[in-house]
């Protein structure tokens, strides 16, 4: 049966959903190394992304195996992963200077 | 492989044969456009720039002006001058000429106003028109072509599906000699380290880090966070986080292949392979610079469904959201299935992309193009309007 979310990298803390899930799913993934199971804490709709793992405010989401943004509240697995709890390091002329 | 495409005097394929109508200022724009819609196999540029500018905007225009007249696409030029604009129209013009089509000008002020100008415009693009009918298709080597590639109106299945099936669609273009070109520079940003580890020279890598240094300075020296606007709110609503993730996804589009050099907007790619342009990422102004590097062919993805053609280039839109694929017919020309497992069909959508790609180049139209869809692009500016 085809997954309903997908992982793009074996370093990634965030998967991808390829269908609308709801809170209190319980996805199997494969990770690439092994398989994993994640019950989501929230709704995530098709193309959203969701936690895999303890992620500390201050430290990097990883998609594709890169940084994607800093997270801006802790995440737990499972959760809701989006603009609400992730921010860009790059383009923010709104901090003196930027960030880099 | 091969397509039939039409041969231009300076050795490069058409895959059309329209006369453009070349606007040289914002002001000149409604003659150019109805002479557009007047004369059959004609193909308008219009844009909103070639006055009260600074001398870098004002180049910038002249140049992307003189290299869309050179696009293999168009057999011939009408260039359409205002007579009191900054940029000069007799250089422009000249510019066109020395690859060798036939071009002529028109002055509105000149000439007495639009009505007359629409008149002895008219008379010249028939002339044009009746004359590049005489060139017929011939097949070609795909060597020849230069394949443009832009994704917009982005959502996380850009980066799933429609941006990896368009760089392996890059990939065998390359791989057979050809040439692809991409860009948008701020959709670099976060992944540049990436595009970098590409570059042909170590002097390549240091211009990819210097573009994109540029690009983001700019949207930083505007106080905010560039986030609504890059990524789009649009973007946003379809799961894009970042400007970081919306790059990492935005840069496969390009393939996997060798970067050979960076040019500035406007210029020309010289030599074949795999080349950036550096543009920003919004349509209007990205698709030009593909136009003016002489793209014969533009592969679009879009996972919300970007409506945009370009009035001289066929722009094949392909997605990998079901729903949009579904629910605009109208546009999109092509879907690949998303895949549960990381890579698995990318390759088989790449070669049947390919294959379409091959049949545009050789005439079937793009669903832009039957509706007509995509006339109102623009040139980018890095100063202020005055």
């Amino acid at each position: 049966m085809k997954q309903k979310a997908v992982i793009l990298n074996s370093k990634d803390n965030v998967a991808t959903a390829l269908a609308d899930l709801k809170a209190g799913d319980t996805l199997e993934l494969n990770t690439g190394e092994k398989t994993i199971a994640i019950k989501l804490t929230a709704p995530v709709p098709f193309g959203h992304k969701f936690s895999l793992a303890n992620i500390e405010a201050g430290s990097a989401v990883i998609k594709y195996g890169e940084a994607i943004g800093i997270a801006t509240a802790t995440i737990q697995p499972g959760d809701y992963v989006h603009v609400h709890n992730v921010a860009s390091a790059r383009g923010r002329g709104d901090l003196a200077g930027g960030v880099k | 492989m091969s397509f039939l495409g039409y041969p231009r005097r300076d050795g490069s394929v058409g895959t059309r044969n329209y006369i453009g109508i070349i606007s040289t200022v914002s002001c000149a724009n409604d003659v150019a456009w109805w002479l557009s819609q007047k004369v059959k196999g004609c193909a308008p540029f219009l844009h909103g720039q070639g006055c009260c500018q600074t001398k870098p905007d004002l180049d910038i225009t002249t140049r992307t002006l003189i290299s869309l007249g050179w696009n293999p696409n168009l057999a011939g030029v009408l260039v359409v001058s205002l007579g009191c604009e900054a940029v000069s129209a007799d250089a422009i013009a000249e510019g066109i000429a020395e690859s060798g089509k036939p071009v002529e000008k028109i002055a509105i002020l000149k000439m007495g106003g639009a009505t007359a100008a629409l008149t002895q415009g008219s008379r010249l693009a028939r002339a044009m028109v009746a004359e590049a009918s005489k060139i017929k298709r011939q097949e070609f080597p795909d060597s020849e072509l230069m394949l443009g590639v832009k994704c917009g109106a982005s959502d996380t299945t850009s980066g799933l599906a429609a941006n990896p099936a368009a760089g392996s669609a890059c990939d065998l273009l390359i791989d057979n000699g050809g040439t692809c070109v991409f860009g948008e520079t701020t959709e670099f940003i976060g992944a540049e380290h990436i595009l970098t580890r590409r570059a042909a020279t170590p002097q390549v890598a240091d211009k990819i880090m210097d573009i994109v240094a540029r690009m983001e300075k700019r949207v930083i020296a505007m106080g905010f966070d560039m986030r609504g606007g890059q990524p789009t709110a649009g973007n946003i609503a379809g799961g894009l986080t970042t400007i970081e993730e919306k790059s990492l996804g935005a840069i496969v589009k390009g393939g996997t292949k060798p970067i050979q050099e960076v040019y500035e907007y406007g210029e020309r790619p010289q030599g074949k392979g795999l080349f950036i342009i550096d543009t920003p990422g919004r349509e209007p102004e990205f698709l030009t610079g593909l136009a003016a590097a002489g793209a014969q062919v533009i592969v679009f993805t879009t996972g919300l469904g970007a409506p945009q053609g370009f009035p001289l280039i066929p722009v094949i839109k392909i997605t990998g959201n079901p729903a949009t694929y579904k629910q605009l017919p109208d546009h999109m020309d092509i879907f690949v299935e998303l895949a549960d497992k990381v890579g698995s069909g990318i390759a088989q959508a790449g070669e049947s992309l390919y294959k379409e790609i091959l049949a545009v180049a050789s005439g079937k139209q793009t669903k832009a193009e039957k509706i007509n869809y995509g006339n109102f692009p623009n040139i980018f500016t890095i100063g202020p309007v005055m």
